[in-house]
């Protein structure tokens, strides 16, 4: 078994596990830090933006770099097509994947990238809020990245001056690397492969394994993987949370005991508490609206945007504010809203009573007949800008601030102090999300919400767990004071582009025995509890399941198979004579000693651990002779 | 032999009451839970005395799973759990514990308010009952205890109908409930996997139609609506809050749609209401079209039904009314007809069973006036018109699922004991598999084959694959293992010969023979050995025959051919005593060669 890392990003992880003969990859994550790098790119033209001065590094005179990068408030930026980091793609051909496991939406935002023009021939299994969700994040990504035009090629000399740069652009890690996002065509067929799995269904893989989803409580339809053989167990776990929030609780039983676990996607934030976060949130909106001032809060289409909607709304409400209308904007907000209510089977317990009355199980539902909560697909949607007031909420994308509707909010905000923006998905560094805005009179607040484990609640489920190996991104592994992962359990650490071997070692494959030829068998006993019996079974091979049936013909009598310890040559002789083979005559040897039978022109050899028998004679003189040494030897 | 038993305690060659227990590897299941509607007295529930005459029914049963929330499939669960006193674990789907407690609801009314029955179960009753519901959803493999294991699938009978597989050990069986394989208006096609169980349990209630008949009912229903109100008359529709009223809803909708009518379509505020709540909820177990348009537009969200006013029932013109209750036994649907029934322009229409007692039966049995407590007189000259949409599998549908699941045997229940008989015939004959149909307390007792799970050594495995690839291609040559078959602990492994050494801790003793063959034959002794190959090949096919360097192995049967080149040569062929059937067979066959 090996393992094979090909992200350098641990919260948007893309393993490669090869057991069985099988390759399966474990998630496919999209890093997007590397869009940071890049100008805003604005739904409406912008004059700021566009009036930036260019930059080029000193001592360079390089015309193909002319126009590629702006300088901002001393930080340098790339003027092109943001781009992305994918999975490496160098280290296992992905024409040669049999299976990609996906363990919630987060961690699948490269899929295009590995299953499309690549030779992908496998199956890729998600849960079906992973599918829907995740086609949401996808398409929302793709819609703002292709509608800002592709008129401006993508800048490319800068990479290869990197090294002139100034920081940060000068330490991004392989820009070369970097690719633009797929087209909406590849998306949709990279997301037509997907096949829908339940939480606990098994999924047989080629025969060989059971890859069974199982609830990971981080997000709607949020699994951790478990990977089950007769007798290896796998399980990787990817973004879960022990928290009590909108999803269905995290299912620890099911990850117990396993021979290796592969631990990922933990808390991005470990210094904050998501519960602290979400109160102060609630206190900075409310200050900021009660000042007159609108808040802006840049987030994914869904996940923690539930809970903020629920939490925010009711705090409102109990501050006065319930006349402050919350807009939420996205391509698909519509389906967004609507489909979180429908997934009754994946949320909390407290959610699916609801849906028993019958309710909708998250409270957006009500807030939008309220006339509370708005949502459109986009600024310049009419139904959106007819209605507009300030102060209000707006929650939009995309949480990095370099596209999406949440750009051009900020460009028209940003004089503004009375106005504030609130981060809350951990994915960027606010800082460096409003380096590009800069001077920036708005306020910013940071309350990020990443509810997977943090190191202390990962220590303490690993312990509980129990693996018999343990593998981790370097990221979580020890290393001075930071906090890290340890355990009692042997650790593998892999990092982007390595692979490791692990210590799983196959000894046995489960197959059926039929009754027919079980009974043929007559185990004795060789020893307290455990009997044996020598048998010949036809192997039958179907679909990868092995059977043992009984092999055609009439069942003969087994004959021995396998004898031990010494012979006895005295005994030897008298079984010989009771046989009728008489007039043996016995003499040492190097290692033994050899029994001469001259009448029937034979020799045995005897030895310590082998008994070698010449035998010229007639073939009844043979069985005698097998007879007779069978019944001085322990046999079965 | 293992076995597996069924006996049905009701739906065995009949419709109605289902519940049938099941038995196999130690394990009793019980598959479904209903009541009967044509019954009042005690015959209405399955008999649990069966199981056990007297004393707790818990320890029988290790599990009762329902498929549906249909009350002759699961109207008797709160009888049995809180009345019997049965309280291991129940299962069905999520839709199904939401839906089930309204009907049973529903039905309690009828039974204890209007006709007055004692001895039944209370609302508290149904509330506890549903408590103790373990939801299950689609595909999730629910292990109910170390052995026993349940799967369900989609049966698009109503909203969140499952079938069950259930496994224990090596035998599996499939539950079908009822189930539909053509998608309908509301919900999608029944789907399995190849799973192979060892017995397919199925529903036959339309055993001997062969035509998907649900359409053309529905084109008879919509025709007859629309020309009752076409010449001015008003159709009433009593239905139950759930189920088929949902799905006469979303008919009529997209007809008034498509035909473009105006005339108004009410259902009766409430209930109905509530109902399509759920089914919006539980959006993700309807058909594909649904679930792809809810964005944009959620089916249950209907634009030409209008919530019904009591001061409706005497407006003037056509109009359309749902009303509950569905056997015209009381409130709102019957107050709609005693107004309606006098005028022959009138239409009544019946989508449903109605229990001996209601008025609903009487007017099915044809009573042209019907009289009240209150000795109020009502004559009926209204049409009358009754119509089952009920979605069920038909004969092709029910073949079509055997031929997606591959059973060794199929068992045929829920259906007339005639129609059954027919079907049964035409599954023997084309499956060529058995086929059952048991009474309501018949056993029918099924063999299994016997298959042990065993732990094969890999190096016996890797073995076998090196010799069996040595050879070219042939997928019908035998692969045959050798090895030791060990018990330990009542675990089974199938080792080679150095592996049952290792683990005894013995040191094995070999015993090897080697007898020579004379032989003429002038030249070298490797030319000699290149000949006695061939022969050898000739007479040994599919066996594997290696020569090196003068040295040929017939599998482990070694043969050496020594001698000067004019000389005779002498052939040694050596075998292991484990190899004497192939050894002693080579060495008659070299010594026949030679003379």
């Amino acid at each position: 078994m090996k393992l094979y890392c090909l992200s350098s990003d641990a919260s948007k992880p893309c393993f490669v596990l090869s057991f069985k003969e099988l390759l399966i990859m474990l998630d496919c994550g999209l890093s997007a830090h590397s869009v940071l790098n890049f100008l805003p790119l604005p739904p409406v033209p912008s004059t700021r933006l566009a009036s930036l001065p260019n930059y080029t590094p000193p001592h360079v005179n390089d015309p193909l770099l002319e126009g590629e990068l702006k300088e901002c408030c001393g930080r340098v930026f790339v003027d092109s097509i943001p781009e992305f980091c994918p999975p490496l793609d160098k280290v296992v051909d992905f024409s040669q994947l049999d299976v990609i496991l996906i363990s919630n939406y987060t961690c699948m935002m490269a899929l295009p990238f590995i299953t499309e023009e690549t030779g992908f021939k496998g199956q890729v299994y998600a849960t079906e809020p992973t599918l829907q969700i995740g086609r949401f994040y996808l398409e929302e990504l793709s819609e703002w990245v292709s509608s800002c035009g592709s008129s401006s090629g993508a800048a490319k000399r800068w990479k290869e001056l990197v090294h002139l740069l100034p920081p940060p652009l000068a330490l991004a890690a392989r820009p070369r690397a970097w690719r633009r996002l797929f087209s909406a065509a590849a998306l949709a067929r990279a997301l037509s492969r997907v096949r829908v799995v339940g939480y606990d269904e098994r999924v047989d893989i080629y025969g060989a394994l059971d890859a069974t989803a199982v609830s990971s409580g981080f997000c709607l339809g949020s699994a951790n993987w478990v990977l089950r053989s007769a007798h290896e167990k796998v399980a990787y776990v990817s973004g879960s949370s022990t928290l009590t929030t909108h999803p269905r609780p995290i299912n620890q039983a099911a990850l117990r005991g396993a021979d290796l676990l592969v631990l990922a996607a933990l808390t991005q934030t470990p210094a904050h508490n998501p519960d602290h976060m979400l109160g102060d949130l609630c206190v900075h909106a409310t200050v900021t609206l009660r000042a007159g001032g609108s808040v802006l809060c840049p987030v994914y289409p869904s996940g923690v945007l539930y809970d903020l909607l629920e939490c925010l709304s009711a705090h409102l409400e109990g501050a006065g504010l319930a006349h402050v209308p919350l807009y939420v904007v996205s391509p698909v907000a519509d389906s967004s809203l609507a489909y979180s209510n429908i997934l009754a089977e994946w949320v909390s317990v407290g959610k699916q009573a609801r849906v028993y009355l019958p309710e909708e199980p998250f409270p957006h539902a009500a807030l939008v007949r309220a006339g509370r909560l708005k949502h459109a697909r986009s600024l310049h949607d009419d139904a959106f800008s007819a209605d507009f007031r300030q102060p209000c909420v707006v929650f939009c994308g995309h949480p990095s601030l370099r596209f999406g509707a949440a750009v051009h909010l900020v460009e028209l905000w940003a004089n503004n102090p009375a106005h504030a923006i609130i981060f809350t998905e951990p994915d960027f560094p606010y800082a460096e999300a409003l380096a590009p805005f800069q001077p920036l009179s708005m306020k910013a607040f940071h309350c990020p919400i990443d509810t997977s484990l943090n190191y202390s609640q990962a220590n303490k489920l690993v312990r509980e767990l129990r693996p018999r190996e343990l593998a981790l991104p370097e990221q979580y592994a020890g290393g001075g004071a930071r906090p890290h992962i340890s355990a009692d359990a042997p650790t593998v650490v892999v990092r982007r582009g390595a692979a490791r071997s692990l210590s799983v070692r196959r000894r046995a494959a489960r197959a059926t025995l039929c009754g027919a030829l079980a009974a043929r068998a007559t185990p004795r006993e060789l020893r307290a509890g455990l009997r044996a019996a020598p048998l010949s079974a036809a192997l039958r091979v179907r679909d990868a399941r092995l059977e043992l049936v009984a092999p055609p013909g009439p069942a003969p009598a087994p004959a021995p198979r396998l004898h031990w310890n010494a012979l006895d040559v005295e005994a030897l002789v008298r079984a010989l004579t009771r046989e009728g083979v008489t007039e043996a005559r016995v003499e040492a040897s190097a290692d033994g000693c050899i029994v001469h039978l001259p009448r029937h022109d034979t020799l045995v050899h005897v030895e310590r651990h082998a008994t070698h028998v010449f035998c010229e004679g007639r073939a009844d003189v043979r069985q005698a002779l097998r007879r007779a040494i069978a019944s001085c030897l322990p046999h079965i | 032999m293992p076995e597996i038993k069924i006996t049905p305690l009701g739906a065995g060659q009949d419709v109605g009451r289902s519940c049938i227990l099941l038995s196999m590897g130690g394990k009793n299941i019980m598959l479904d839970c209903g009541m009967h509607m044509g019954y009042n007295d005690e015959r209405r529930f399955p008999d649990f005395s069966y199981i056990v005459p007297e004393g707790p029914i818990t320890s029988q049963i290790d599990c009762v799973i329902i498929s549906h929330f249909h009350l002759d499939h699961c109207g008797a669960l709160p009888y049995m759990s809180e009345m019997v006193g049965y309280t291991g674990p129940i299962y069905m789907t999520h839709p199904t514990k939401a839906i089930a407690p309204i009907l049973l609801e529903d039905m309690r009314k009828v039974a204890v308010e209007r006709k007055g029955e004692s001895n039944f179960f209370t609302s508290q009753m149904i509330k506890d009952c549903i408590k103790k519901v373990t939801a299950v959803t689609l595909h999730q493999s629910v292990m109910v205890d170390n052995e026993l294991e349940i799967k369900a699938y989609y049966a698009g009978h109503v909203l969140g109908a499952a079938m069950f597989w259930i496994r224990v050990g090596s035998q599996s069986v499939v539950y079908t409930g009822d189930y539909n394989m053509t998608p309908d208006r509301h919900l999608g096609a029944a789907w399995i996997d190849k799973c192979r169980p060892d017995l397919l349990i199925s529903e036959s209630t339309y055993a001997t139609t062969i035509r998907d008949s649900k359409r053309c009912r529905e084109r008879d229903f919509l025709k007859k609506v629309h020309e009752c109100v076409e010449k001015g008359g008003k159709v009433l529709i009593p239905v139950f809050a759930l189920g088929r009223a949902q799905e006469l809803c979303i008919l009529l909708e997209t007809y008034w749609e498509r035909m473009n009518l105006k005339y108004p379509v009410y259902f009766a505020l409430g209930l109905t209401e509530k109902a399509n709540n759920y089914y919006k909820m539980f959006i993700t177990w309807t058909n594909q079209k649904i679930r792809k348009t809810f964005v944009q537009r959620n089916m249950f969200d209907f634009k030409h039904i209008k919530p019904f006013d009591k001061s409706y029932i005497d407006n003037p013109g056509a109009m359309v009314v749902f009303a509950t209750p569905g056997m015209l036994h009381a409130g709102l649907s019957l107050n709609i007809f005693k107004k309606w029934a006098p005028y022959e322009q009138n239409m009544l229409i019946m989508p449903g069973f109605c229990v001996q007692g209601t008025v609903g039966h009487k007017i099915l049995n044809g009573a042209k006036k019907i009289e009240f407590e209150n000795r109020q007189v009502v004559e009926v000259k209204m049409a009358v018109e009754y119509m089952s949409f009920s979605a069920h599998a038909d004969a092709k549908g029910i073949m079509q699922l055997i031929q997606y699941c591959e059973p060794k045997n199929v068992l045929l229940v829920h259906g007339e004991a005639q129609k059954m008989e027919f079907l049964k015939d035409k599954i023997e004959k084309e499956f060529k598999i058995s086929c059952y149909m048991p009474a309501n307390g018949e056993t029918a007792i099924i063999n299994t084959p016997t298959k042990i799970p065993i732990d094969v050594s890999l190096r016996l495995l890797k073995a076998e694959a090196v010799r069996y690839n040595a050879q070219p291609p042939d997928p019908k040559r035998r692969r045959v293992v050798h090895g030791v078959l060990c018990v330990k602990d009542n675990r089974l492994s199938f080792l080679d010969i150095d592996e049952i050494c290792d683990e005894i801790g013995i040191n094995r003793h070999v015993i090897r023979f080697t007898s020579t063959v004379r032989f003429d034959d002038p030249g070298s002794a490797v030319k000699t050995a290149e000949k006695l190959k061939t022969l050898l090949a000739e007479k040994l096919q599919g066996w594997s025959i290696t020569i090196s360097d003068g040295n040929i192995s017939v599998e482990s049967v070694l043969i050496k051919v020594e001698g000067d080149d004019d000389n005779t040569k002498s052939i040694y062929v050596s075998w292991t005593n484990q190899d004497e059937d192939l050894g002693s067979y080579i060495l008659g066959l070299l010594q026949s060669m030679v003379q």
